[in-house]
Formats: C-alpha cells, structure tokens, sequence
C-alpha cells in the first residue's frame, strides 16, 4: 500500500504525441511549418477537428488509454477562433481537465495547450520540438492497469 | 408463500446504507414478512461463521455494502458470493468504490502515514500505524490487511444487481423491496445486471425550470452563496450541479434542498466517464461574452474556483471511471 516512487531511469527515445490542431488559424499554422520546410520531430499524431473546442476531454483521457506519451491542443489565438468563442470554451475545459491529470497521476509535461496563429510556423514547431524533448527525458507512459492487488 | 434468506454482508461502509434500510419506517415490517434474515451483523447478532457455516447458495438474495478496501472486506464478499444465488451491490460504496475510492489517487505519502501520523488532529509521537498482526506476551493478534486499493465490489466477484446512492433512498430500496416480493412469490428476477434506479438523467427527475439557454458567469461555492433562486435550474445560478450526467432516481433530495447533485447515483447508462462529461458540460456553458476581454490571468482565475476537480465530479465514481485507469504512481515526485 505505500505509495513511494520507483526510480526510473529509462528514456523514451520515441515518445508518441498525438496532436489535435483546429483546421483554421493552428492548422494553417502547422501546414506553414511544413511548407516553410521547418525542422520538427516526427513524434506527433495529427488529428484535425474543426475547432479546438470540439475535443472533448475524453479524447485526452482516451489518447492516453491508447498508449499515447503525451497529448498536445493547439487553437488560435483568443479573438481569432474561426466560431469566436471556441478557444475559451477549449482553456477552461483543458485547464480544468489538466488539473484532474496531474490529481491521477499524469505528469502536466505530458499534457499541453497552445495557441498558434497562421503565420506562427515556427512557433509550431518549437511548441512541438520542446515537448518532444521533455518527453524524451519521461519514460515512456504506462497506466499501471487497476483492480485488487493485495498486501 | 416462502419466505426469501436474505444476508446483508458489509465492506468499508460508513453504515449509513444500513441505516438507509431502516429508514424505510413502518414498510421494514413487510420486509420482516418477506425474508429471513441469514446475517445481518449490522443490525443483528451475527457473527462471520454465520454466515461460513450456510450451505452454499442457501442465501437467495445476498447485498453488499461498501468498498473493498481490506483483506477482510474482500474475503467476505466472496463468502456472500459462495451461500448467494445472486449478489446485489448495494450503494455508491459498493457500485463505483465510492468516496474511499478516492484515497486511491497517487499521492507521495502512503495513506497509513497521512492518516496516522500527518493529520492535525493525530497525536501518535511514536509514529504507530495498525500492523497486520504483533504478538503481546506470547499471543499472536491479528488484523486484516490493508488492499493497495479501495475498490467497487466487482473487483473481486460478480454482481448480479445494481443498487446505486450514497446511501440508496428510501423510492429504490422500495423498489428493491417489490423485486424481493416477486421473486418470493413467483421465483422471477430481472435480467442480470439490471440497475435498480432509473435509466433517465436526475434532470428529467428535476422540477426545476431549465431556461431556453442556459450560461452563467461564474462557479459559485457554496459558502458564497448569497440567494438561491429556488425554482430556477441550479447551474445558470453558478452552482456545480452533477444533474445532466447522473442517474435519476433519487426524486432530485439534493436540488429539492437548493444543493447542487453531487452525482452519488453515478453516470447513466449513456456516459462513459461521469467527471469528464460533467467537465465538458459545466464548461461549454459558461459564458463567454464576458471573457472577451479578459486577460488569461483572469481567465485563470475562474478555473481556479475548481481547486479539486476530482473530488468535485468523482466524489463517488472515481473507483469506477475512464480516468481511474491512467492512474501512474511513476509520475508522482
Ligand atoms: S454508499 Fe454512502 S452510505 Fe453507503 S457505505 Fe458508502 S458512504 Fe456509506
Ligand atoms: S442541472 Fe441540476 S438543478 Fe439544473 S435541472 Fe439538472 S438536476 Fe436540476
Ligand atoms: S441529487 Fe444527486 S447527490 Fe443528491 S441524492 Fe440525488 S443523485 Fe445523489
Ligand atoms: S477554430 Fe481554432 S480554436 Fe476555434
């Protein structure tokens, strides 16, 4: 029943990060950095939807049941979501669901929210590098499957 | 007519489904008329062995209450299990691991040490916590261990009924009631499985008036609350109300009493992860108007009105939910 931390070493050298991107301003930003040829790792899983607000907090939560190493949201910019208010609805919801994460146990590096505009290309890229990074550094995610382990 | 063996077997309860059952008042009497009581240690003299010494599947309806969260607990379950020809798990407890579940959240202490040596209230300057067994001048005693985790009932057997509520009301113990009297006089019982509570959302079950579009500004905590509106519809008044997610059942005891449902019927039968879909509901609905202009700090600061968001929407579903299953100790340092 003691819940001390084992030590973990090992790296992940190829973490998966599964990305949902809107289609407007952080879609158009994330084609950018690929027309631009900009440098980013490979790591991640592109999923477009059509607003940051249509993902729900059980697509995270469900990603991770997946295997994934991290989950990475990008919108646009407060103001610029294509439906108006999307983006706040996306904050709020994220940032509450980011609070339970780190309540069962999923480090916040794996969890991140980002705005990203158009033109912000490289923006995207560093965002995505950076985590990538982070995560190279976390072994790799492993819910530890519940259910009656006795003393 | 024959009468039904009836057991009552209990986990990591609070007691307060035993009392639930009491609560039923002068229609107890026709539960006396209904059954024969095999074990019911809560309210009766009964011993374990009681309950070890029935022949197997001599009890027809065997209920549990409470989580699994000893040895013990769970040892008893599968005894019920053995003398039962079907299993009722009976309360938030015993449905979704209830509130005990929660202490199944990564901490960095160990529970015994937050509970025996950590809390403001504990005065241990040695430092004991309970062991499983210490043997005092040559005699060995014994406790019951204490599981990794606290857990629904059907971690350790299978159910055949669901009795949600934290404790169930008196209208599903009623309704528990009828299923025992059909089943003494006809032999019946519903399908295996059935919950026995209702399939709608609590807000079916509300009366109050849910406006044509529902938005509000702010999460309100209780404490600051200045007036309830007692007709209208708690959330668009900025109290957390579990309502749109959670099982109906309870004929709105919460709502009635201008309190926000705290989801102890769990999700219906629709919703796969009661505090995500809660979480997504509260927050398409706040308002959005106001927020335009706000700067992310102030944005912040109305999410922080949530400071615990696991207690607040898996108050009794934790053990039971989507997200109890990204549980990683690993992550905690
Ligand atoms: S369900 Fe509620 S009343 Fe029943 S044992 Fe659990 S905490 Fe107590
Ligand atoms: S949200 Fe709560 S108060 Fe509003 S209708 Fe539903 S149950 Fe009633
Ligand atoms: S209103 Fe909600 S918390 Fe209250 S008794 Fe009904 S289901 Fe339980
Ligand atoms: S369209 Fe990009 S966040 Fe709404």
């Amino acid at each position: 029943m003691s819940k001390t931390t084992q030590e973990t070493e090992s790296q992940n050298p190829n973490p998966n990060i599964i990305l949902f991107l809107c289609r407007w301003c952080s879609g158009k930003g994330a084609d950018l950095a690929g027309t631009s040829r900009l440098q980013y790792p490979p790591n991640v899983l592109p999923i477009m939807v059509n607003c940051s607000s249509r993902i729900d907090p059980q697509h995270v939560v469900e990603a991770f049941l997946e295997g994934a190493d991290g989950v990475l949201i990008t919108g646009c910019n407060f103001g610029d979501c294509h439906y108006k208010t999307g983006n706040y609805k996306t904050f709020r919801r994220m940032s509450i669901l980011s609070k339970l994460l780190k309540q069962v146990g999923v480090s916040p590096k794996r969890f991140r929210l980002t705005w990203i505009s158009a033109t912000e290309a490289a923006k995207f890229a560093k965002t995505v590098t950076a985590m990538v990074d982070e995560l190279k550094k976390l072994p790799p995610y492993k819910i530890n499957g519940k259910g009656g382990e006795e003393l | 007519m024959k009468k039904i063996n009836l057991a009552i077997a209990l986990g990591a309860t609070c007691a307060g489904c035993d009392v639930a059952i009491l609560d039923l008042n002068e229609k107890i009497l026709e539960v006396f008329d209904l059954v024969d009581f095999k074990f019911w240690p809560t309210a009766m003299d009964f011993k374990i062995d009681d309950l070890k010494n029935l022949k197997d599947g001599e009890v027809d309806v065997g209920i549990y209450h409470g989580s699994i969260r000893t040895t013990e607990d769970a040892e008893i379950a599968k005894i019920l299990r053995k003398k039962s020809k079907v299993v009722v798990a009976f309360g938030a407890c015993a449905n979704f691991g209830g509130i005990p579940s929660l202490a199944n959240m990564p901490y960095e202490k160990s529970m015994f040490d937050v509970v025996y040596k950590d809390v403001p209230s504990m005065d241990n300057p040695e430092g004991t916590v309970p062991q499983t067994s210490i043997t005092i001048k040559g005699t060995e005693l014994t406790l019951p261990g204490i599981r990794k985790d606290a857990d629904a009932l059907d971690a350790v057997i299978d159910i055949d009924y669901y009795v949600p509520g934290c404790p169930p009301m008196v209208p599903l113990i009623e309704q528990v009631v009828e299923v025992l009297k059909v089943f003494a006089s006809t032999g019946q019982l519903p399908p295996k499985g059935t919950v026995i509570a209702d399939t709608k959302t609590l807000c079916e079950e509300c009366g109050r008036t849910k406006p044509e579009e529902i938005s509000f500004k702010d999460f309100i905590s209780p404490q600051e609350v200045q007036e309830i509106d007692p007709d209208l519809c708690l959330i668009p008044q900025g109290i957390i109300c579990m309502g749109p997610a959670t099982r109906a059942g309870c004929d709105a005891l919460c709502t009635k009493m201008n309190v926000g449902c705290r989801g102890c019927l769990g999700p219906t039968d629709k919703v796969k992860d009661h505090g995500l879909k809660m979480i997504s509901a509260l927050t398409s609905l706040l308002d959005v108007d106001v927020e335009e202009d706000m700067s992310e700090e102030e944005l912040h600061k109305v999410v922080d009105k949530i400071p615990d968001p696991l207690g607040t929407f898996y108050r009794f579903t934790y053990g039971k939910s989507l997200i109890y299953n990204l549980h990683s100790e690993e992550e905690i340092k």
